[in-house]
């Protein structure tokens, strides 16, 4: 007469199921607050955020019409290169009869790309600086400057502005996006402010501190 | 709680007689991390007397900050002594060359010295410097003899030298009513009195610790709630554990 | 019509593979649900589901450590320092690493323990030991390994120590050496292909022998404390009469184990990470310096038995051959052991005795090992020394000594 190791009969499968689940919720509480600290371990590094920290740069020897160079870059924010342009009053004169063959001429289809102060017909804080991210909407390479209004291969009537010879994208002095070209949205300007006339901090929004 | 008394009985068999290299005994240093206000006196004291030569390399002015509860201005204009940015880490005014030419070995960076030698020791060092003639630097020091730092602290707490115990007795082990008696004697007063500078010794040593181990602010306070929730999901897993077990005999 | 009742919810699943790739609830069954273990299983059985554990804590806080850690012995000391204070939660990840490090050998230790204590180790379960002990020397290896990359002052001369080690072995000790370094002294070399052994080979040749190991295991049965084969008694339906299924009996109160040792675990990770020095050296918070050598150099707790061997012996290549032969000799355990029992309840008291010394002279080799040696602390280790290869060697004659309980057909809770 073998006896059963596992008595069946006076099993209470309501309080089984009931103590399974509750262990297996309390467990799997438990199992997302550990898996926290691993997913978070992702984010950018206190490292990270030094390199990603604002730059700041002098404009007092920036000349009408042309792009600020450091050596022989561009300043670089967060490894993106960033072009500050002093505008002719001939190339803001001519910004507004280019409306209408541009994608996004008021800059308010896509308003992510550049901050409220900068969603104007210049697209800067102040008119004759501009302030953009170097790099080409369509697939991130680094347009030429073409800030001279004369006849161009791609444009008899250049305006001045940007032209990337990866795909034939053209944008305006103020960085819009032309129409008919691969490029779907105008450069980025990134959040910036100046400190004073001459010095202007790139990364933070005029009502942060640097 | 036995467990917590079997820890702490191993802890402290372990950590044992603690001796400097040099044979002398340590005091211990009763340091408080979790005493902000220790913390920030203690980081001041560090900025303005040893930041000169020694670095902190692993340190960031950003991170000292955040866990004293400073502002950023603050750091900036108070504690930021070599017009680093705000994310870097500590660096000494002094380059390592300058270093080896003026002490004959560059002074050590001190992120990690209390987890290296033990807030004990630092303590205990700080408060051993005495004046000796027969060296260069004008200083010599009972926990590291030999040591190229010259007394910093000076001012603070006046100059100490060498006490004669009388014949008989080697440095040290002279006792008198009290216990083992100082191996000093005050030469010449200091800004601070003998109680007012070893809080000030504490002060630094507790920022060193900190600096050693910056997690150690929060380790503690998360370790409080997951334990507790190990404690209720171990005990339901036991209930679910004996209602299983229940069918077997 | 789909039942909610979650046994058939699982089970549709299980037909659903079944039916494409084959065998998983076979599988399911033949490995936890219809696999019998003995019922009896006391506290010493929970080290080995505890051990598979703490081996997937290591592996996947591991992982996450490669993240950030640089291999070179330019930044591995400060990418260290930059995961506990500038990458989130970078402390936790690194001190769940090293506490898990020592975890697992106490885990494996007491694991082994606990098959001298039933004779776990012998037949059929020889394998099952052999497995094992291949487990245990890869894991000490690893382990070896793992303590270099930090590339604090013990890491490097730890490092020292232990490749010159091979320099004793005459005639190829030097360009063995030499060939184990990468280069003519530990440097970067060393740590780089280190960090290659520690974090790609040996853990998949831990894993392989962990499966190789359940899979010995599970060819013939678990032992249990009174050391009575459960398959000679067997019931209806070929379920032995004391076996119960793994899952859901087993599965359920290793879970509970996992939990208490959790609470343990935790305790130390959030409240004494470096366990008074122990799990976490003080000098190795000071950078690697070759021209340096620390005043005390000493493996980490879990090697200390053995190094105390070592530094007993005032031989350079005996005392390498004797702590080398301390760990083989464990290999031949299942043919030193002639005693007609398994269990130590079963033993008389001399092999009582002889275990409880042995266990006790581990820890006190343990203790020697870490602390400086003085004359007589020498003496001792050596005493200790013999002692430990007396209690192997001269196995075959006192583990025969009777006499021997009646071992009972049926398991008890005799604990």
């Amino acid at each position: 007469m073998a006896e059963q190791v596992v008595n069946e009969s006076t099993v209470d499968s309501g309080r089984r199921r009931f103590l399974t689940a509750t262990t297996a919720v309390v467990g799997g509480v438990g199992a997302i607050f550990a898996a926290v600290p691993f997913v978070k371990s992702w984010q950018p590094s206190a490292r990270a955020e030094l390199a990603g920290a604002p730059v700041t740069v002098d404009i007092s020897k920036l000349e009408a019409g042309q792009r600020l160079m450091l050596g022989s870059n561009v300043p670089q924010w967060r490894g993106q290169p960033i072009w500050i342009i002093r505008r002719t009053p001939e190339t803001l004169a001519a910004l507004p009869a280019l409306d209408d063959r541009l994608r996004d001429p008021a800059s308010d289809k896509h308003p992510d790309q550049q901050p409220a102060y900068a969603q104007n017909e210049h697209r800067s804080i102040k008119p004759e600086i501009l302030v953009l991210v170097g790099i080409c909407t369509h697939l991130g390479c680094s347009p030429l400057f073409e800030g001279k209004l004369e006849p161009k291969p791609y444009d008899a009537d250049w305006k001045g502005g940007f032209f990337c010879p990866c795909h034939g994208s053209k944008f305006d002095m103020a960085g819009r996006v032309y129409q008919g070209v691969p490029a779907p949205y105008n450069l980025k300007v990134p959040p910036y402010k100046f400190v004073d006339d001459t010095t202007i901090v790139i990364g933070v929004n005029p009502d942060q501190a640097a | 709680m036995n467990l917590r008394i079997v820890l702490v009985a191993l802890l402290t068999f372990a950590a044992a007689p603690a001796l400097a290299a040099s044979g002398a005994a340590l005091q211990p240093a009763h340091t408080n991390v979790g005493n902000q206000a220790s913390l920030q006196r203690g980081a001041a004291l560090f900025m303005n007397y040893c930041s000169s030569c020694h670095s902190m390399q692993y340190l960031r002015y950003s991170r000292l900050a955040r866990d004293l509860g400073l502002t950023e201005e603050q750091v900036m204009q108070h504690l930021n002594m070599t017009g680093a940015k705000f994310g870097e880490p500590i660096r000494a005014a002094m380059s390592t060359t300058s270093g080896e030419t003026f002490f004959g070995k560059a002074p050590p960076d001190l992120t990690l010295t209390a987890r290296s030698r033990g807030v004990d020791w630092i303590y205990t060092y700080l408060k051993s410097f005495y004046a000796d003639d027969s060296r260069s630097v004008g200083w010599n020091n009972t926990i590291l003899p030999g040591a190229s730092m010259p007394h910093v602290l000076w001012e603070l707490q006046g100059v100490q030298r060498l006490a004669d115990h009388g014949e008989g007795h080697a440095e040290g082990e002279a006792e008198d009513a009290h216990g083992p008696a100082s191996p000093f004697e005050l030469a010449a007063p200091g800004k601070l009195g003998a109680a007012e500078y070893d809080e000030v010794v504490r002060d630094i040593t507790t920022f060193m610790q900190y600096a050693a181990e910056p997690a150690a602010l929060e380790r503690e306070k998360y370790g409080v709630w997951v334990v507790l929730f190990l404690a209720a999901l171990t005990f339901l897993l036991w209930l679910l554990k004996h209602e299983y077990w229940r069918d077997v005999h | 019509m789909a039942s909610t009742n979650p046994t058939s919810r699982f089970a549709a699943l299980g037909e659903w593979f079944d039916y494409r790739a084959g065998g998983l609830t076979t599988w399911w069954n033949r490995h936890a649900a219809q696999y019998y273990a003995p019922k009896n299983f006391n506290v010493w059985y929970y080290f080995g589901s505890l051990a598979m554990f703490v081996l997937v804590n290591q592996i996947v806080t591991g992982i996450w450590l490669t993240m950030n850690y640089k291999p070179s012995a330019a930044e591995a000391f400060a990418s260290v320092e930059y995961i506990m204070r500038d990458v989130q939660w970078g402390w936790l990840i690194r001190y769940l690493h090293s506490t898990g490090a020592s975890a697992f050998f106490v885990v494996i230790y007491l694991h082994m323990f606990r098959a001298m204590l039933y004779g776990s180790y012998q037949k059929p379960r020889e394998l099952v030991w052999l497995l094992g002990m291949l487990i245990f020397l890869v894991s000490m290896a690893e382990a070896f390994f793992g303590y270099v990359l930090p590339w604090g002052q013990m890491s490097y001369w730890g490092a020292q120590v232990i490749t010159s080690l091979f320099g004793a072995i005459p005639f190829v000790g030097e360009p063995l050496v030499e060939f184990i370094r990468g280069d003519y002294l530990i440097s970067d070399a060393t740590l780089n292909r280190f960090f290659a052994l520690h974090v790609v080979a040996l853990p998949l040749v831990l894993l392989l022998l962990v499966y190789l190991h359940l899979m010995a295991l599970h060819e013939v049965g678990s032992n249990n404390p009174d050391g009575v084969d459960i398959k000679k008694q067997m019931g209806p339906g070929k379920v032995p009469l004391d076996g119960i299924p793994f899952h859901p009996y087993y599965t359920v109160k290793d879970t509970f184990g996992v939990g208490f040792f959790l609470i343990i675990f935790a305790f130390i990770i959030f409240f004494e990470p470096t366990f008074g020095g122990w799990f976490l050296e003080h000098d190795n918070f000071t950078e690697a310096n070759p021209l340096v050598t620390p005043e005390h150099i000493k493996p980490v707790w879990y090697f200390t038995p053995y190094y105390a061997m070592l530094r007993a012996i005032p031989n350079k290549l005996f005392g390498v051959v004797i702590m080398g032969a301390a760990v083989l000799i464990l290999f031949l355990v299942p043919w030193l052991d002639r005693a007609p029992v398994r269990a130590l309840r079963h033993r008389p008291f001399v092999a009582k005795a002889m275990l409880a010394l042995f266990a006790v002279s581990f820890i006190l080799l343990g203790w020697l090992g870490a602390v400086p040696p003085t004359e007589g602390k020498t003496l001792l280790a050596q005493i200790l020394t013999f002692y430990y290869f007396a209690f192997f060697i001269a196995m075959p004659f006192w583990s025969r000594i009777g006499p021997f309980k009646p071992v009972p057909d049926r398991v008890t809770y005799g604990h």
